[in-house]
């Protein structure tokens, strides 16, 4: 019997289990690194100031701090997701035009639950339900590029001014990049089948919605997500975790200020085109960034390399082609790209 | 009974076919077959827009998540 099945069925025992869970999560947070202290020194006696204990204290510490983050993130996405579906969306969407709906599309790219296996459906979907081509594509880029876990990630790590700088400058791309797409005419480079769709959808809409849940059903939901995402990250993580350990503790603190610096005009460049092919998620590129941020390299370089490891996948890509033609996935990966080192030049030249 | 599961062939569709079976087992239905729509003309016909999606004689269940097998299971009995 798993977790998930064993969540009680009413209501306030929803309540008290969670309760519990949200009091055990508070506590493994705060006793983890003295958990660690207490079993590497104390227990086992390793010396704390050789640099390998001190590198391997760092890992499992990190690794646990991470790991309940995620958790937690996750988990309060996962529920509150479960209020919004991307039926919902479009409906809210259909008949906005450009410019305001650019904006609204951004916003609920964001919110709305989404995984990039739909992307193709819900193109279509929209599309068909008369929302103009750019507003989709505002949707579809700030799905994956604001992303709520990174959200949370870069809020408890260095605070709610760059979680906002992330999602204000996110929000932007998506926006501009969708208008711009939506000026270029792309109608001749989508699929003529998405374009014949309307009436089909149209006649079937709102069909499969699940307009009212249990709690009990959220929660499991939430859990699931934990799961399943979990599951699927570890080993970025962990990957993730001793790259920054391995920053952390052996390359010379001005290292990347000298390489990578606020005085290197091809930092933020190099950042993306790493961060690309790198594509994993939050969860792995959060340690290196925090590693990176502790050696001088400026945040703006970071922000850009955190957008690119998220945003732009070759899997997503090669789902998109079913729909869009090569010259329109080609512009948008490009008007992306640049959206992202611009962010990057931008925030580099406010904050230094 | 006609089961359709709605997707790409992603990981989570195919999650939720292994569901669907383990739920038919369970519960000892045979007289049910299992389709996969893959097609995504035939998947926006149903109207909806995030995959996985679970339709059984016709009427959507669920879409955008993976019931497990008991849960599926539940929805299944329901809909007879």
């Amino acid at each position: 019997m798993t977790i998930v099945e064993r969540l009680p069925e009413t209501k306030s025992g929803i309540g008290v289990v969670s309760a519990a869970a949200v009091g055990a999560w508070a506590g493994a947070y705060a006793l983890n690194e003295r958990m660690w202290d207490w079993l590497l020194y104390d227990r086992i006696g390793l010396n704390p100031d050789a640099r390998s204990v001190s590198a391997l204290h760092f890992f499992l510490y990190d690794t646990t701090k991470i790991a309940l983050l995620l958790t937690g993130i996750i988990f309060v996405v996962g529920v509150l997701r479960t209020f919004i579906t991307i039926e919902r969306t479009r409906a809210l969407l259909g008949g906005k035009r450009e410019g305001v709906g650019n904006v609204m599309a951004a916003g609920l790219g964001v919110a709305t639950p989404f995984c990039s296996c739909s992307a193709v459906p819900a193109f279509i979907g929209f599309v068909g339900a008369g929302v103009p081509i750019g507003v989709t594509l505002s949707f579809l880029i700030a799905s994956p590029l604001v992303n709520e876990i990174a959200v949370g990630l870069l809020w408890t790590t260095f605070g709610w001014n760059i979680a906002l700088m992330y999602i204000g400058a996110g929000l932007t791309i998506a926006i501009v990049a969708g208008w711009v797409l939506g000026r270029m005419g792309v109608e001749r480079w989508v699929e003529p089948f998405v374009l014949k769709q309307n009436l089909l959808a149209a006649a079937n809409a709102g069909a499969g919605v699940e307009s009212r849940m249990s709690p009990q059903l959220r929660v499991r939901i939430g859990l699931q997500e934990v799961r399943e995402i979990l599951g699927k990250v570890w080993p970025y993580l962990l990957v993730g975790v001793a790259l920054g350990g391995i920053i952390h503790g052996w390359v010379p603190s001005n290292f990347f200020a000298a390489h990578a610096g606020p005085h290197n005009p091809f930092g933020v460049l190099v950042a993306v085109v790493l961060g690309v092919p790198l594509y994993s998620n939050a969860a792995g590129a959060l340690p290196l960034v925090q590693a990176l941020a502790d050696k001088g390299v400026p945040m703006g370089t970071l922000l850009a390399f955190m957008m690119s490891v998220v945003a732009l996948s070759l899997p997503e890509m090669i789902l998109l082609k079913r729909v869009l033609k090569v010259p329109l996935l080609g512009a948008y990966t490009a008007v992306v790209s640049v959206g992202i080192i611009a962010v990057g030049y931008l925030f580099n030249a406010i904050l230094t | 009974m006609i089961i359709k599961v709605l997707g790409s062939g992603c990981a989570n569709c195919v999650r939720l076919e292994a569901n669907v079976k383990e739920a038919l087992a369970a519960s000892g239905i045979v007289d049910a077959t299992v389709e996969k729509v893959t097609d995504y003309a035939d998947i926006a016909a149903y109207g909806i827009m995030s995959t996985p999606g679970l339709v059984v004689d016709e009427r959507v269940l669920v879409s955008g998540r993976v019931p497990d097998a008991a849960e599926v299971a539940q929805l299944i009995a329901s809909a007879r």
